[in-house]
């Protein structure tokens, strides 16, 4: 039975949107008036400050599924599973955002809105999976079905990426190099490119986590009116 | 062990009697796995120097998409008879019903791409014996069951069982799919890249990672 306090308290949210809103305030007039223009693609390379941070958004959403999935297995607390279903449904819309971007972005460069490179191709199945998420949910006939056996899933599709990824990737070996992490190639972003990214970086973080806190919190106050109903006698 | 071994035995014994004695899985996986490659044919219409290309494909895709047949039937049997009631009665432990669902289901769908590996030699002109093709279609079949009597536990108590498992199972096993048919296709039209074992090594850590993980996250879905 979750209660009032348990709720995540206003003040955090309320900060955490205007912080985000600053943050993207700021980090637009950094990608569009001060970060250089890069200088093979020009102008629509600016759509790198949205799609990295996007598309770390969509991982970082899939791996709160992972946890809060095993800690839902585990413990069978039902804010866990509040809170995988909350991140599954923003990493299925961030990685819905990061195939458009990186679409839009490969057209005027590639010169194809797709090809089947080992990123976007696990980034695609990465889609497929956890869309399968949301529906395995959906029909799912009760919320405590529905909770077990998306956390299974949230489990086995996680651990299932790297090994789509090492598939996909001896598969087909033609993607572009990394810029920015651990393999990346140093000396590939000029500075001032550096710091525009990691601003849209947080920006979009602190975003994220506004979003889950919001949709977490929305979903324990459903659950709650829930069991009022039904201890008021089944409405 | 005999603790662990004789129940499942007897699990796979049960499955495998069934089967024999109604012949419904075997049956219709066999027809079906046949008929879509039939159906690649006419989609692709392949010429000689096209089948290299396209034939390792057609039979992975046959046989994936015969598994997924007998995957959705893997539990419907158990829980329309109530009978999933009483395997859970058992003093035996959940793994013990994994492996034994695994192990029954693993056996229908080898003896279906055993008898469909010659036909399809026959009609698309490859030998019609090769040893290494058997290991690949275990090793693969083996990773595919893995994670496909998992997901088949849980879907018949879904509502509309047959449309959610494929959503599910088919993305999961991508990379068994991949690795079988770079590994066909290097076996029966030769191996240019010497990639052979780096596809074996694929298919055997996602076997041992993804029965390990599934069979402990079987004891989750049984729970009633």
């Amino acid at each position: 039975m979750v209660t009032e306090n348990q709720f995540p308290a206003d003040p955090i949210r309320v900060v955490l949107l205007f912080l985000s809103g600053i943050l993207m305030f700021i980090s637009l007039w950094l990608i569009f008036m001060w970060a250089p223009m890069e200088q093979v693609m020009g102008q629509v390379q600016r759509i790198f400050y949205f799609h990295v941070p996007i598309a770390w958004v969509g991982f970082l959403a899939f791996s709160v599924v992972f946890f809060s999935s095993i800690l839902y297995l585990w413990k069978g607390e039902r804010h866990w599973d509040a809170l995988g279903h909350s991140a599954a449904e923003i990493g299925v819309l961030f990685t819905t955002l990061m195939v458009i971007s990186g679409a839009v972005w490969a057209k005027p460069v590639w010169g194809v809105w797709w090809t089947w490179d080992p990123r976007l191709t696990t980034s695609l199945i990465l889609w497929l999976l956890y869309a399968g998420y949301l529906m395995l949910r959906a029909y799912s006939p009760t919320n405590a079905q529905a909770a077990r056996y998306s956390a299974v899933l949230g489990v086995i599709a996680f651990v299932d990426v790297p090994i789509v990824y090492f598939a996909v990737s001896w598969w087909r070996n033609i993607h572009p190099e990394m810029v920015v992490g651990p393999l990346a190639e140093s000396g590939a972003l000029e500075g001032s490119m550096v710091t525009t990214l990691l601003v849209s970086l947080a920006a979009f973080t602190v975003l994220f986590g506004y979003m889950l806190l919001e949709r977490f919190s929305l979903r324990n106050m459903e659950d709650t009116l829930g069991s009022i109903k039904s201890q008021k006698g089944g409405m | 062990m005999s603790g662990f071994l004789l129940p499942v035995i007897t699990l796979v014994l049960k499955d495998i009697l069934l089967e024999v004695r109604n012949k419904e899985a075997v049956s219709s996986i066999l027809l079906f796995g046949f008929l879509v490659a039939i159906i690649f044919n006419f989609a692709f219409d392949p010429t000689p120097k096209m089948v290299g290309l396209i034939v390792p494909g057609i039979i992975w895709v046959s046989f994936t998409f015969a598994g997924v047949l007998g995957f959705n039937r893997s539990f419907v049997l158990e829980k329309d008879n109530g009978s999933i009631d009483g395997l859970m009665l058992c003093p035996v432990s959940r793994d013990v019903i994994y492996f034994g669902k695994l192990i029954g289901i693993v056996i229908v769908l080898l003896f279906m791409e055993i008898l469909l590996l010659p036909v399809f030699a026959i009609l698309y002109d490859f030998p019609l014996f090769i040893p290494e093709l058997l290991i690949i279609a275990v090793l693969a079949t083996i990773g595919f069951s893995a994670v496909g009597v998992l997901f088949s536990a849980i879907a018949v108590n879904t509502r509309s069982r047959e449309a959610i498992l494929p959503l599910i199972i088919l993305p999961l096993t991508i990379p068994v799919i991949i690795a079988a048919v770079e590994a066909t296709s290097a076996i029966i039209y030769g191996d240019a890249l010497g990639s052979v074992g780096r596809w074996w090594q694929l298919l055997a850590a996602f076997d041992v990672i993804l029965l390990v993980l599934s069979s402990i996250l079987f004891g989750a879905v049984l729970e009633e």
